[in-house]
């Protein structure tokens, strides 16, 4: 442990109303001495403006490729306790939801064998155990397999999936995210836990349009629960709403593409011109409900900046039914990878494959037709690729 | 030798249903509406007549053992031993409905705050930073906790026109992917990296670092089995360094911090969009930044102030326009704003029709 250990900068940080993390890393540090010096280097970092931690480097369990993050502090002689700070990704739930028993267990284990610090969540969806030693990782492994956990994703591999709450508690849910959640995980994991693509891939579902999980931002297949017909209505219940807000201004009027109107205390709604965006029924969830006929638009290519530009995911099928075993979903994902394995390049997302070789090579290989809900407008620019069987 | 026990792998999570409370059990996918109760309440009522109660409170992310011990105390005593964590790491439980308000006065007795539901700020998003990281630009914990610290009020008290969600990447990797936040607080670095000659043969593959840069501002350089930089060609997205640990670009007076705002992924009302800069650089000021603090609650407030009911920050700029945002709150435009990368053409205005100011 550091024989430095006055922390005056992050001292301040445990003042003030909101939860502060400063006094989560100061209770692992009456036991930890690995947490101890976390909080010594960190207060180093405060002081230089710089990390200290070194690039990573490759540690693991035995027959994964991934689930431990190496790290290694730049400062071991000044700061031993953290010479290793590995982390450990543990695949979440789907859901996020625990019992109390579940995880006292696991923080039994992390406090034998690591610095008791956590995060719930990283930005993945893993449940992380933050900062432990490369002698460590196997027992940890044998410990939280036996109480029936198992690593989550890290290199470029299937990321760990992440959902919504879904429809064990939100009414909005179009499809049962949880449930397509964990069977992809399930499915697909040798994917998971041996790195062989290209580059990392991300898979989040959410329920509906709202899309509580992002993702259209963080995903590069991102499922979107929605619906193909009528928007579910009760006209008593919108009167009662009528009393509590403006239905004309707060509804009808903010509607993106005009379909309502509220005449003598009854809402109509065209649904033909509907295009499910969810505000209607995100302020009057009393009075209105998503259609019966449900499914998951598939969108593709989400992802932050690195390499060539953040990117939002685009349809590429409309609609799709998702019902157990969702045998359909998987085997549009594999045909997915398949492409992206045989086309991309080293640490090149799917999103900006399609971007270098175009949709068309995409659609092609995994046999979607091109349909119009794919663009927002069809090109202007009449520099067009025909195939020779195009021309016949 | 005693046998060893059979290795297990590839078993995955273990299945939610584990965890479910019994009532979610019971009328899950049966759910027909729900209500905000309070700030930190919210009750939803199945089709079979059944209530579930929802308490939300707030969780720094980074937590200790004991901290999670304390919430499953919690859990315990008035959640059936059940919780869950959300999107945006908030914790919550699921009491009956005479448990809701001595539930609520035991998480305020012991420090926590309740909140986080319907329109205002929820928690913040963010990333490892200084605590973990090996490309940070800034710190993530640090910068959170001085912000929050600042806007709590709208977590446990006070209302916005609609939702605003804060989040915070530590460098243009975006493990938290913030590029379609309310208000997005970015790490970036502004100088280029440095060639560490001494390490570069042995540490990195040449190729596949000149490969790495989106811009071409790397070259090899034979003579030293190492490469060369045209510095005014790179843009500090640190790519050369994930993938070549000689090229080190962390930097204590080009670090900082830059705030994109008006991204969403909700589609309700207009589709998800992304963040767009507002202020290109404030400098890293642990261990408050009070100049990105300030910075925040200031774009917080003149939203507050100027947006109509139910408007995202990027529904409110785009009615107003992105002239009348930098009119109203007086932060500068400058070189720093016009794109000029891969997008670049789309941003700019191809019309006469603007306002003035």
């Amino acid at each position: 442990m550091s024989k430095d250990s006055k922390t005056p900068m992050l001292d301040d940080l445990e003042k003030g109303v909101w939860p502060s993390f400063v006094k989560e890393i100061k209770k692992a540090a009456v036991k930890s001495n690995t947490a101890q010096d976390l909080l010594n280097i960190l207060e180093r970092s405060y002081r230089d403006k710089v990390t200290h931690w070194k690039h990573g480097g490759i540690v693991g369990v035995l027959g994964y490729g991934g689930g431990v993050i190496g790290r290694y502090c730049d400062l071991p002689e000044e700061y031993p306790g953290v010479a290793h700070f590995h982390t450990v990704r543990i695949n979440q739930p789907a859901g996020f939801y625990y019992t109390a028993s579940a995880l006292r267990e696991l923080m039994d284990i992390w406090d034998k064998y690591g610095s008791g610090l956590t995060n719930f969540h990283g930005s993945t969806g893993d449940l992380v155990l933050l900062g432990t030693q490369t002698d460590k990782l196997e027992a940890i492994f044998a410990e939280i397999t036996a109480k029936g956990w198992d690593l989550g994703g890290s290199g470029s591999c299937l990321r760990t999936p992440s959902c919504c709450a879904g429809m064990s508690r939100c009414e909005f849910a179009c499809i049962d995210s949880m449930e397509i959640c964990d069977t992809l995980t399930h499915k697909f994991q040798d994917e998971l836990h041996r790195p062989a693509f290209p580059y990392k891939f991300k898979i989040k579902v959410s329920g509906c349009a709202n899309d509580c999980t992002a993702a259209v931002a963080r995903a590069d297949l991102s499922i979107i629960g929605t619906w193909r017909d009528s928007i579910q209505m009760d006209q008593a219940e919108v009167k009662n709403y009528s009393t509590k807000m403006n239905i004309q201004t707060e509804i009808v009027d903010m509607c993106p593409t005009k379909c309502m109107s509220f005449d003598n205390g009854t809402l109509k709604i065209n649904n033909k011109d509907c295009n499910r965006c969810m505000h209607c029924i995100n302020q009057m969830p009393k009075a209105l409900r998503p259609g019966k006929e449900k499914g998951a638009t598939i969108m593709l290519g989400g992802k932050a900046p690195i390499v060539t530009g953040a990117l939002m995911s685009w349809v590429i099928l409309p609609f799709m039914k998702l019902e157990p075993p969702f045998d359909n979903l998987e085997a549009l994902i594999r045909k997915l990878w398949e492409w992206w394995d045989d086309h991309g390049k080293n640490r090149e997302r799917i999103g900006e494959l399609v971007d270098r070789l175009g949709m068309r090579s995409m659609l092609e290989s995994t046999g979607l037709p091109p349909v119009p809900q794919m663009v927002k407008a069809p090109r202007s620019n009449p520099y067009v690729f025909w195939s020779a069987d195009d021309v016949k | 030798m005693a046998d060893k026990p059979k290795r297990i792998t590839d078993i995955g999570a273990p299945h939610f249903s584990k965890f479910l409370p019994p009532v979610i059990k019971k009328n899950y996918g049966k759910w027909k509406y729900h209500e905000q109760i309070n700030k930190g309440t919210m009750k939803h009522v199945s089709e079979t007549g059944d209530e579930l109660y929802t308490v939300r409170m707030a969780s720094p992310r980074l937590v200790s053992t004991d901290y999670i011990r304390e919430v499953c105390d919690i859990a315990e005593k008035f959640s059936g031993g059940h919780l869950r964590f959300t999107t945006r790491n908030n914790i919550e439980f699921f009491p009956d409905k005479a448990q809701v308000d001595p539930l609520q006065a035991e998480l305020k007795k012991r420090g926590h705050l309740v909140g986080g539901i319907g329109y205002g700020i929820s928690n913040v998003v963010h990333t490892q930073g200084w605590i973990h990281c090996h490309t940070p630009a800034t710190d993530a914990s640090g910068v959170v906790k001085a912000v929050m610290d600042e806007l709590h009020e709208y977590f446990t008290t006070k209302s916005l026109p609609a939702r605003v969600r804060i989040a915070l990447a530590c460098c243009l990797n975006m493990c938290g992917a913030v590029h379609c936040s309310d208000i997005a607080i970015l790490g970036i670095h502004r100088k280029p990296p440095k060639v560490n000659e001494a390490t570069i043969a042995n540490q990195c593959e040449i190729p596949t670092t000149i490969a790495s840069c989106p811009t071409g501002a790397i070259s090899p350089n034979p003579a030293l089995k190492s490469v060369k930089i045209k510095e005014e060609r790179c843009m500090y997205c640190g790519n050369c360094y994930t993938m070549c640990p000689s090229l080190p670009i962390a930097n204590a007076t080009g670090d900082g911090i830059s705030i994109y705002v008006g991204g969403k992924v909700s589609n309700a009302r207009g589709p998800a969009r992304m963040s767009k800069l507002a202020i290109p650089f404030l400098p890293n000021n642990p261990p408050r930044w009070p100049e990105v603090v300030q910075a925040v609650k200031h774009l917080v407030e003149v939203y507050a102030k100027n947006a109509h009911k139910h408007e995202r920050v990027g529904e409110w700029i785009e009615r107003i326009g992105w002239e009348r945002f930098f009119t109203l709150t007086g932060i500068p435009f400058t070189h720093m704003h016009i794109d000029d990368f891969t997008f670049a053409r789309e941003t700019f205005r191809m019309t006469p029709t603007f306002k003035w100011e």
